[in-house]
């Protein structure tokens, strides 16, 4: 039996608006032998929109009337209503996301899209999802050495690294081919602030109203190039480096030492030459930083992989892979879902196997975790590999029942994610062992680190298995 | 062969065993016994590289080279991208990797497939240990084979039984219940021992959640599937769900099914029935698999249906 999930990617960049829609399909690909694997077996891109210049009021404000007019003209064209779409993300990036009002936009694109499009942003999963969308995790499941993706746009230049199809690190820094604009009539018309910085510390005299001039604006751009180098280690990284990146980020971790490197983003289109025709034919310096990649050394050093989307790939990774599968074993209230924005409360492997510490740190995180409202909904997660018998389901129920008192006696429901195929046999032992089954939903199979959210959506596979959406706000941490 | 050269041998092949670490047999079986440490950190090369011989070999425990798992296992001198290899292996338990010697096996991969192979035999051969069937409370019927050899040889006396037998089971159970549960031999004993003390509380609970009444679970002895069906005509059972060792294979010889079906009855069609199969560690976990089976059931006294029938 198949079923198609539409999912819709929305990207707001520092340069470019984007929609993509997709449709997943799924399929339960176990033999009739056996328990259901329900997963998802093909992803289409159905709809893609033109590349619209993201309209903005400032430098610092979005037109969020303009843009939703974007949205809902590109509805129209692909043929799809809002309550057509059962999952996606729609994703505000790069520069853009610091715009005053970013959040407002957000929940307006979000309520616009459809009722189960995650709203977000944040630079480590912008990062995430162009690599996906460039196709270098599933790349990297199949290649020797690490890889890492540079998703550069007109703001910021997003880092993963994978290796295996194992997500090793992301980073971001403040790069991008929009960071200085110029007028037609050449003339320097924006530098952002951190441009400004750099210039100063290379000596490369910068100016809004200056004339622009191609080659003083080379040097700038090798000075950038080169720092893309030392963001994934093919240089040696130096103090100022580190003021680049974006929100006071990090660098990838030392240890992650690519092997090969994939390009994305609009910048991605413009570091293969040859580099002929004005280098201020889109208004800004995006060019000139291309050619600056294609003849910085330093990238010569490890071998180029040729990204699946350039710069579709984050409304890419934002349509089409964002959503997952749980366990196709799992068991929820009827009626509890959609469930969206649940935040994840990860409990430490090593506090799992002793059932009074568990109940103990549940209790404990919960009151802390929101103080005003402990009884709001969280998802606990677990591994629960360490659970091998029905006498351990038993204990690690009731440490549930004892930690998460606050949630389990208020209004809300709770949610249990477990890393290991466990969640319908807890899950039922819960309902044993309260008397009820409508206020819980218990998953499994789906990996989550503290400090994520989670959306879980309404069941596929016959009611069997739910579509994930885990939001990993925070890496590198 | 005299008796002080076989007692070389034996000293040899334990050395061989045990190399490396250079401890006696004892401490060998300690550190390489069954464990839920996933981290073995012995690995095969160490058990295969020649060195000092035992201290002790008499007093020592021959250590259990099955307790080594195969996919965190490789053992290629010089490979050209052992790393690639070892993450494919994680994937499988297949004899890959396992170094040689000449074109035969090493020492340690031969005995490792005879020690495989003697496991399966053992599931096959032994009976469930009495203690762990009174401890889960079950009654036990024997089919009418009178002997493991029998049952192996007469398929279909595997699936009868005589009429005392049909009384006993009479007298000892509740009649027409929404569930019928039976265990059965099967041709693995060893997988009964491994999963059913777990698997079938869980199942309980599940059919106890879905408001189902379960009648007296029993085991039975020389049982093939097909045992099920003068069983669920004597007790008249919407669903019935028999529970068996899977024959063995030389990965793990504690592979569980389920076979499932509503209102069986004796020669009914197999397309009837719904198996889950691979109820092992390694395969669908003995507690997860019993919550599902639960639901299964269920789901089939609502459809009054099974097997091909069963819209899942």
């Amino acid at each position: 039996m198949t079923e198609w999930i539409l999912s819709v990617g929305i990207d707001v960049g520092t340069s470019t608006t984007q929609v993509v829609f997709s449709r997943l399909q799924v399929e339960n690909i176990a033999s009739s032998f056996s328990v259901p694997r329900i997963m998802i077996v093909d992803k289409r891109i159905v709809f893609r929109s033109e590349i619209h210049t993201t309209p903005l009021i400032s430098p610092d404000e979005i037109d969020a009337e303009a843009l939703k007019q974007i949205v809902i003209d590109e509805y129209e064209k692909a043929g799809f209503q809002p309550a057509d779409v059962g999952t996606g993300a729609a994703i505000i990036t790069g520069e853009t996301a610091r715009a005053e009002n970013a959040e407002q936009v957000l929940s307006a694109l979000s309520e616009l899209a459809g009722d189960f499009v995650v709203a977000t942003a944040g630079p480590h999963l912008e990062s995430v999802l162009a690599a996906r969308g460039a196709g270098i995790d599933e790349y990297s499941a199949h290649a020797r050495g690490v890889i890492a993706n540079l998703d550069i746009g007109g703001g910021t230049t997003n880092i993963a690294a994978y290796e295996h199809g194992q997500l090793l690190g992301t980073s971001c820094l403040d790069i991008g081919g929009r960071l200085v604009r110029i007028s037609p009539d050449r003339r320097i018309t924006y530098v952002s602030p951190q441009i400004v910085k750099l210039a100063a510390s290379a000596g490369i005299p910068l100016a809004v109203g200056d004339q622009a001039n191609a080659e003083r604006l080379r040097t700038l751009t090798r000075v950038m190039a080169r720092h893309l180098a030392m963001s994934i280690g093919l240089v040696e990284r130096h103090e100022p480096h580190l003021a680049l990146y974006t929100n006071e980020g990090k660098p990838l971790r030392s240890s992650i030492t690519p092997t090969s490197v994939s390009f994305s983003g609009g910048v991605a289109d413009l570091i293969d030459g040859p580099h002929h025709g004005d280098p201020f034919r889109f208004g800004d310096i995006g060019p000139l930083l291309g050619a600056s990649i294609d003849e910085d050394s330093a990238f010569k050093l490890i071998q180029r992989h040729q990204a699946t989307e350039t710069i579709g790939a984050t409304v890419v990774g934002a349509g089409v892979h964002t959503t997952e599968i749980s366990g196709s074993t799992i068991d929820f209230g009827s009626g509890l879902l959609p469930i969206r924005n649940v935040p994840i409360l990860r409990i430490p492997p090593e506090i799992e196997e002793n059932p009074e510490l568990l109940t103990l740190e549940i209790s404990e995180r919960l009151a802390t975790m929101d103080p005003d409202h402990p009884e709001q909904t969280v998802a606990i997660a677990l591994d629960g590999h360490s659970l091998r018998s029905f006498a351990d389901i038993q204990r690690l129920a009731q440490s549930i029942i004892d930690g998460a008192k606050v949630v389990l006696e208020g209004p809300n429901p709770l949610v249990v994610v477990l890393e290991s195929d466990r969640a319908k046999v807890l899950g039922q032992s819960l309902a044993v062992q309260r008397g009820r089954r409508d206020d819980l939903i218990c998953i499994d199979s789906v990996q989550t680190a503290n400090g994520d959210f989670i959306d879980i959506g309404t069941p596929v596979g016959a009611g069997r298995a739910v579509p994930v959406v885990v939001k990993t706000l925070v890496f590198n941490d | 062969m005299n008796e002080q050269k076989l007692e070389e041998i034996v000293r040899r092949v334990l050395a061989d065993l045990g190399a490396g670490s250079g401890a006696d047999g004892a401490t060998l079986a300690r550190e390489i016994a069954p464990s839920a440490d996933a981290n073995l950190e012995i690995s095969g090369r160490d058990l295969v590289r020649p060195a000092s011989l035992p201290a002790d070999v008499e007093s020592g425990e021959v250590p259990d080279i099955r307790a080594v798992d195969y996919r965190e296992l490789y053992n290629v001198p010089n490979a050209a991208n052992p790393e690639e290899f070892k993450r494919l292996k994680r994937g499988t338990a297949a004899r890959l990797g396992l170094g040689r010697s000449g074109p035969r096996y090493s020492t340690w991969a031969l005995l490792r497939f005879w020690a495989d192979n003697a496991a399966a035999q053992d599931a096959v051969f032994s009976d469930v240990n009495p203690d762990l069937l009174e401890k889960l409370g079950l009654f036990s019927v024997q089919t009418k084979c009178v002997s493991k050899d029998q049952y192996l040889e007469r398929p279909d006396l595997g699936t009868q039984f005589d009429d005392a037998m049909i009384a006993k089971i009479k007298e000892r159970c509740i009649p027409n219940p929404q569930v019928q549960i039976l265990v059965a031999d099967g041709l693995s004993s060893t997988a009964v021992e491994a999963n059913v003390a777990d698997l079938l509380p869980s199942l309980e609970q599940g059919l106890k959640l879905h408001g189902l009444t379960v009648g007296t679970p029993f085991y039975v002895k020389y049982g093939r599937v097909r045992a099920m069906e003068p069983i669920a005509e004597a007790l008249n059972p919407d669903v019935i769900c028999i529970l068996l060792g899977e024959r063995p294979g030389l990965v793990t010889p504690e592979s569980l099914s389920a076979y499932i079906a509503y209102k069986a009855k004796v020669g009914m069609s197999e397309a009837l029935r719904t198996c889950v199969s691979n109820i092992h560690k390694d395969g669908t976990n003995a507690i997860e698999a019993g919550a599902h089976i639960a639901t299964l059931m269920s789901e089939m006294i609502q459809q009054q249906a099974s097997g091909i029938n069963l819209k899942v």
